[in-house]
């Protein structure tokens, strides 16, 4: 199956679900609106002839250029990227999705944004959500245990996010 | 039928049990490094086991954005620093993937040469300390014994016993240094009657099967759902392997390589050796399974490597292609796994195309995925079969905690 007739597809199915696709990437990638992802998701799982069964890695990514000059030279605007990285162990296929999401949620810095939690689909998702919360800042809403995993639960931001500060002390231990 | 006080059997009800919560590690010596699980037990009997992890976390990916791919390869040793060649790999065949880079052949059949020699000393520890996980001790040393030769070996290729740092973006850090393909067939030689003794000592030894045929069930639906992968994959039965079945970049490193993916299928192992007999207690999916493929892959690794030697000494060419430690990244992403003796290992690396580091890196460990099916294993067995369980999956806290 052509990239093109996958996403058409896909497009048929979800309509504005699928928000748009880059087949000239190396790993080409299908970008979905957090909405229909779920739906999405279990489609991808169950439909006999795609069969992508297995979560093989789910990435947070920060898209902030915190020096001012270089941003400016930028051709994208500050976001958070969630990518999901899926195969078929059945047919030996893989996919890229993408979850685009503002750093913040209702730029209201401090409130982290929201994409709903594929660990009902994949049971691996839980600990993967659990390690992009943790370290990019991301909430999963219907996850059924959204704690921190790599951190300690009273750490303070989210290291992998471009603009984390480290704390200057720990319980009393000194940080830089 | 009336029971009476003086009834024998009705100690069992009369003898309360409370719920308690044990803490076990991040100290115990059977978790593997500083894994800390709380149980919920009562009695002898586990009803929850929820596994804390983290305590080794190293920030590796955040460092990862801060160096070239070149200078991070020593962080990658140190995430499954039992088998830190296969890290090397994973990294190098990513960012060569984002380059668009071709190695030479002879690369290549060095590069199975080194992978295939680490696997096998990545499960001779991992059945040395299974076997102690379940208190014996002998087969350690056996293990150990072996393993230190390859370590002797791999110190002689680049220096370093653990953390090696030698396969590396573009191919190798150096060649093989003279005379090694003969020290390393010696090696081989003196090995394979070794590991009858190694079955005799653990896969076949009447108490090593009573602890472990029939414990922690693994159904396949579930480990492709928790997203196992490796000897945990295989050991329930799925017929999939990286090596046969992975991205044409990494599976072309095997070309023309035979090996047979180690799987019950039909019913029976392949039987490309003389193989000991799987004992009638144990079920697919069971903690015995996942052992008995991590040691037929012993097998198939000590075949891989004399191939791959064969192959190496024919090919002409270079060894591998330099490649600068501050070469320009361009713009793109790649992700790629390759297939560690722990499973699946895979990478991940964003470029923005404006300089020579990286602007995301990302780790997927095959343990932290192996790891998270724990509570679902461990849920209705009794406290002595957790470490079993746990040592079954055969995990490395390093790449879990990154």
């Amino acid at each position: 199956m052509s990239g093109q007739t996958f996403v058409d597809r896909l497009k048929q199915k979800f309509g504005d679900g699928i928000v748009g696709a880059n087949f000239t990437a190396i790993d080409p990638w299908i970008e979905v609106a957090p909405a229909g992802l779920v739906p999405l998701c279990e489609y991808l799982r169950d439909e006999p002839d795609l069969a992508f069964n297995y979560c093989n890695c789910i990435t947070g990514v920060d898209w902030l250029e915190t020096d001012p000059k270089k941003a400016a030279k930028n051709d994208w605007q500050p976001h958070i990227e969630v990518v999901y990285h899926l195969s078929s162990l059945t047919h030996k296929t893989s996919l890229v999705l993408k979850v685009m999401v503002p750093r913040w949620q209702n730029d209201e810095v401090g409130s982290i944004p929201e994409i709903p939690s594929v660990a009902n689909v994949w049971r691996t998702a839980d600990w993967h959500e659990r390690e992009v919360f943790d370290l990019t800042g991301v909430r999963f809403t219907n996850h059924p245990d959204l704690r921190r995993i790599l951190c300690p639960e009273d750490w303070v931001g989210h290291p992998l996010r471009k603009d984390y500060e480290f704390p200057l002390e720990y319980h009393g231990i000194r940080g830089r | 039928m009336a029971t009476h006080l003086d009834d024998p059997r009705i100690i069992e009800f009369d003898v309360r049990t409370d719920e308690m919560l044990v803490n076990m590690g991040p100290q115990h010596p059977s978790t593997h490094g500083v894994l800390r699980l709380v149980l919920r037990t009562d009695g002898e009997v586990v009803s929850e086991v929820t596994p804390h992890i983290g305590y080794l976390h190293r920030c590796a990916e955040k460092i990862g954005e801060n160096l070239t791919p070149r200078q991070w390869i020593p962080y990658t040793d140190r995430m499954d620093y039992l088998a830190a060649m296969n890290m090397n790999l994973g990294w190098a065949l990513t960012v060569e993937k984002l380059m668009g880079l071709e190695l030479p052949e002879k690369a290549r059949h060095l590069r199975v040469l080194i992978a295939e020699l680490n696997r096998i000393a990545s499960h001779l520890v991992g059945m040395g300390a299974y076997g102690l996980d379940l208190g014996t001790f002998s087969p350690f040393l056996y293990a150990f014994r072996e393993r230190e030769k390859i370590l002797d070996l791999f110190e002689e290729v680049c220096g370093a016993r653990l953390t090696y740092s030698y396969i590396t973006v573009g191919g190798a850090t150096a060649d093989l240094p003279p005379g090694w393909l003969h020290k390393l067939e010696a090696f081989l030689d003196q090995l394979l009657p070794v590991i009858t003794e190694y079955h005799a000592l653990l896969t076949t030894n009447a108490i090593f099967v009573r602890r472990t045929a029939n414990i922690g069930l693994l159904s396949p639906e579930k480990a492709i759902s928790y997203g196992c992968s490796g000897p945990v994959l295989r050991g329930s039965g799925i017929d999939y392997d990286l090596r046969r079945d992975g991205e044409s970049r990494y599976t072309e490193m095997y070309d023309g390589y035979a090996f047979e993916v180690i799987v019950e299928k039909d019913g029976h192992y392949p039987k490309d050796h003389d193989y000991p007999a799987v004992p009638s207690s144990a079920v697919l999916g069971d903690c015995w399974h996942r052992f008995y493929v991590r040691m037929l892959e012993v097998m198939q690794s000590i075949d891989l490597c004399r191939q791959a030697m064969d192959r190496y000494s024919m090919a002409t060419g270079s060894w591998g292609v330099p490649v600068k430690l501050t070469e320009k990244l361009p713009k793109g992403e790649a992700y790629m796994e390759t297939e560690a003796p722990r499973g699946q290992m895979g990478f991940y690396v964003v470029s923005t195309g404006s300089g020579a580091i990286p602007w995301r890196v990302r780790a997927r460990s095959s343990s932290f995925c192996n790891l998270s099916v724990t509570h679902d294993l461990c849920r209705g067995c009794l406290i002595a079969d957790v470490p079993a369980i746990v040592g079954s999956l055969d995990i490395v806290m390093g790449e879990i905690d990154r």
